[in-house]
């Protein structure tokens, strides 16, 4: 340590900013970036303690945008790495970056046991209902009659449901976003990021070259609606008890249920204890019962009581 | 076969047993052949530990069924005051609990050797082999001084105060043992073991056998050994090398390990994940040492094929990770319970691409601590993922072997997280691999992203041919390098002459004790053991040069073009057409006999 103590310089976007992104000119993941840095910016959350993952997709470039300790991983598992980061380094904030294909297709399960371990993390799904950066495959997001590369006459599988997976699966923060709505898209960003415990923010994120238009309809300035989910304000006024609360799961499901383009902001949040917590009690109580003994002290006593 | 009446404590035999008096051993290889939840583990477990107590060479064997629950099982054991180099190709004496464990075990006695059988369960013996038979009601003796409600519970201590009696070990150790075992339990269970115990050891056997056995004092006696399984030698071995991560998905024979680590990792201020998946498990466990610390996973024949494309990954990130593979039968699920050691191949080139990275091998128990300790260190100072092919038999097996000198072998893991200058270069191409883990201030301004894209030596992406030249280069001579860094294996026996026989992993044992009796017969061989196959040592031809035979002794097949795996391996690293080759695939350890048989038949082709 130095004797004068630094104070640190205040984070900026310049900081953050690396590489160009390589998106094609258009993409929706140009503004999940931007707010993505804003929000970083408004929470000045130290340099060196952010640390973002991806596996492979489009979206999942994204730690290449970002000046900040990164990983780009392998198709879908972006969240085992993710955890296993986690897990180990409680200093740090952890992100998770990826798309429809990586986070619900070929690394669907990861995303059930992320969250039902409640890791924490903040996961970003850009969802943009295709396969871009293969060029034009069905995704598991595309919706019925959607005509791709892989599916000539249109799709003939029924897509998921993203929302009621991550609340199935045990997500505790789980929230829906567009986008084209930048305010909205950072107001949700910064309470997954502060939340505790496994945060998941779907983006309807748009790829122009192979699914143009996917998001119109919710999207007003295309004609379409962006209906926000009211959240209760627990004000005893006789409007709340329509508006929703976001701890009741099965509220949760009917919105997820709702006909797309469906509505946005947080669908369920919940506090339980995280995996993080859980396995620090673990180790806490581990090392207290063996007299918090040195690795040389511990093998010693193992040692000797197999002889 | 002759129908036996089974009333009265036995007393019927085949053959004449020996002249009274006491039989000194140098040996004695023992059989408890009954079924899985008889609880013949745990009195294998005791003489092995007692062994270990008593300055006695030990080694077993087990058979495990892979069945849920019950089903025949086997547990060998091996004392002997010298070397013991194997769980010995026949047994001396054979405890057969069932009928169907006599059928299956009487063909493993060797001649003039002492069957002692439960007259309540076995019917009907063989008159007609060479073989001492005592039978005794083991069964109904147990249940009738349990006081006859615990049912068939307690036979296996029953018949250890049987085999503490009749070889005169030492009771007060065995007893010492069994509390040490069961005491921490309801008091009931240690009462019970203890009678069940005194039962056996007060059981007249003497009067049957009319002999007593010895079984002579080891050397350095007063020096007790530690006394264990490989697999738990390996977690030792592996906490002691300062792994405090790792993540893995359950599958015999692996789970011991990572049981064992889930358990151990908390005390360390460490930390085990149970995965969804085996793809998880190493993207876990490439997690934890992407942040800054040496991680494990590990797993057996299916698990480790999922594996294959994050471990592509680990040697294009550069990650520290050590991956244990408990080897069984393959391929697919193949003989989960069986030893096979097929997965060599699969360790060195199982990724797509240009895939270098280290892969060890123990040969013993004892050395599945060293190796991982060992491994530890590769992957740290080479920043690369290194395999260790363990196997089914050393995972199970028991052997007594000296403490380790703790103070030499045990790290302490350290997170290096001290500021990167601007020159910072994670992969330079003039220097070794240093990531700098998250949490590190760049002072440079600029934080690097760790890729499976090919890239340069700042860590960005790449398509450059001459990258991506220099870069495969760079990966493969950091491994090279190790490689010129490794000694001249010793030779066990003859350094020059007819034979030499070459072995890896579990096989050290028995093919060191064929070396030995083909000296006896005057033969001029050797054995040379690589614990390092990828790379291996160099120079080995120099080796070879002095023998008329080289013969490569593995469990695996012979292949299409009838060479095993490693002699595959050494036939093209060296273009020698007299390196010869002897495969099976059976599920089951060489016999030293058959080894002999074999080399003998293999060097005559060359």
């Amino acid at each position: 340590m130095s004797a004068t103590a630094e104070t640190p310089k205040p984070l900026t976007k310049k900081d953050l900013t690396a590489d160009h992104p390589t998106w094609c000119p258009g993409c929706g993941d140009f503004a999940v970036l931007a707010a993505f840095f804003k929000v970083l910016e408004k929470l000045q959350i130290p340099h060196e303690k952010i640390c973002t993952i991806a596996g492979i997709g489009c979206s999942s470039r994204f730690p290449y945008f970002v000046n900040g300790h990164g990983v780009h991983f392998i198709h879908g598992r972006a969240l085992p790495f993710a955890t296993g980061v986690s897990l180990s380094r409680p200093d740090l904030h952890v992100f998770a970056f990826g798309g429809d294909g990586d986070g619900y297709s070929i690394g669907g399960n990861h995303l059930d046991h992320a969250a039902r371990k409640n890791v924490n993390l903040t996961y970003i799904v850009m969802d943009n209902f295709v396969y871009g950066l293969t060029k034009k495959q069905t995704s598991p997001t595309s919706p019925k009659g959607f005509k791709s590369k892989t599916d000539p006459t249109g799709s003939i599988d029924q897509p998921i449901n993203p929302m009621k997976k991550l609340v199935y699966g045990g997500a505790s923060f789980v929230a829906r976003t567009h986008a084209v709505q930048v305010k909205h898209m950072m107001e949700v960003f910064e309470r997954a990021i502060l939340h505790p415990g496994f945060s998941v923010v779907e983006v309807l994120s748009e790829c122009v070259i192979f699914y143009p238009g996917a998001f119109d309809d919710g999207n007003p300035r295309k004609g379409g609606a962006f209906e926000l989910i009211e959240e209760k304000k627990w004000d005893n006024s006789p409007e709340d008890a329509d508006r929703h609360d976001v701890s009741d799961e099965n509220a949760a499901y009917r919105i997820a249920s709702l006909q797309y383009p469906g509505k946005f902001g947080v669908f369920y949040e919940t506090d339980r204890p995280t995996k993080n917590q859980l396995e620090q009690q673990w180790i806490d109580s581990s090392r207290e019962k063996n007299g918090n003994a040195s690795a040389a002290d511990l093998l010693s006593a193992r040692f000797a009581s197999m002889k | 076969m002759t129908p036996i009446a089974t009333s009265e404590p036995a007393d019927i035999t085949v053959n004449p047993l020996p002249a009274a008096g006491v039989i000194e051993l140098q040996n004695a290889v023992i059989r408890f052949a009954g079924n899985s939840q008889d609880g013949i583990q745990t009195i294998g477990g005791f003489l092995a530990r007692l062994a270990g107590r008593s300055s006695r060479e030990v080694m077993t064997y087990m058979t495990i069924p892979s069945t849920i629950s019950g089903g025949p099982s086997i547990f060998q054991v091996h004392l002997g005051s010298g070397e013991v180099l194997s769980a010995g190709d026949d047994s001396d004496f054979l405890f057969a609990f069932y009928q169907h464990s006599y059928d299956s075990h009487i063909g493993s006695l060797r001649p003039g050797g002492i069957c002692i059988y439960d007259t309540d369960h076995v019917e009907t013996i063989k008159s007609d082999i060479n073989a001492v038979h005592v039978g005794i009601p083991i069964t109904s003796t147990t249940v009738e001084a349990l006081g006859g409600s615990s049912r068939e519970r307690g036979k296996n201590l029953f018949v250890l105060g049987l085999v503490t009696q009749i070889f005169k070990l030492n009771k007060e150790k065995i007893v010492s043992l069994v509390s040490r075992q069961f005491g921490g339990k309801n008091e009931d269970i240690l009462r019970n073991a203890m009678v069940a115990f005194d039962a056996g050891f007060g059981y007249p056997v003497g009067d049957l056998l009319g002999v007593e056995y010895e079984l002579q004092q080891g050397r350095n006696a007063g020096v007790d050994k530690v006394t264990t399984d490989g697999n738990t030698a390996m977690v030792l071995g592996l906490l002691a090398g300062g792994v405090r991560f790792g993540s893995a998905y359950p599958i015999t024979p692996w789970s011991t390990i990572m049981e064992q680590l889930r358990v151990e990792l908390p005390k360390y201020g460490g930390l085990f994940v149970q995965a969804e998946d085996e793809l998880a498990a190493v993207a876990m466990a490439l997690g934890f040492a992407y942040s800054g610390r040496v991680a494990v996973t590990g797993s057996s024949g299916p698990g480790i094929s999922l594996k294959m494309e994050a471990l592509g990954y680990a040697t294009m990130a550069e990650l520290p990770l050590v991956v244990i593979n408990v080897q069984r039968g393959g391929p697919s699920t193949g003989l989960p319970t069986s030893v096979e050691q097929s997965d060599l191949m699969q360790a060195i080139y199982g990724s797509h691409g240009d895939c270098p990275r280290i892969v060890l091998a123990p040969k013993n128990v004892a050395d599945c601590f060293y190796i991982a300790v060992e491994a530890c260190e590769l992957a740290k100072k080479y920043s690369c993922p290194v395999f260790v092919l363990t196997d089914m038999a050393l995972a199970s097996r028991i052997e007594a072997f000296d403490q380790p000198d703790l103070a030499s072998y045990v790290n302490e893991p350290v997170l290096d997280q001290a500021p990167r200058g601007e020159e910072f270069k994670p992969y330079p191409l003039d220097g070794e691999t240093r990531h700098a883990p998250p949490g590190t201030v760049m002072k440079g301004g600029t934080y690097p992203v760790v890729t499976g894209l090919e890239h340069d030596e700042w860590g960005h992406p790449s398509g450059s041919p001459a990258i991506h030249q220099k870069m495969t280069e760079r990966r493969r001579d950091k491994i090279k390098a190790f490689g010129e860094s490794l000694p001249l294996p010793e030779i066990f026996g003859d350094d020059s002459g007819e034979i030499l026989m070459v072995g890896w992993g579990s096989t050290w044992g028995p093919v060191r004790e064929a070396v030995l009796r083909f000296r006896e017969s005057g033969r001029k061989v050797g054995a040379m053991h690589l614990r390092h196959l990828n790379p291996m040592p160099n120079r080995l031809d120099a080796i070879f040069a002095k023998f008329d035979h080289v013969v490569v002794v593995e469990m695996n097949d012979e292949g299409i073009y009838g060479y095993g795996q490693l002699a595959t391996l050494l036939r093209s690293r060296y273009c020698d057409p007299k390196i010869r080759s002897v495969c099976k695939t059976d599920g089951l350890n060489y016999k030293v006999r058959d080894i002999i048989a074999r080399v003998e038949v293999a060097s005559l082709q060359a």
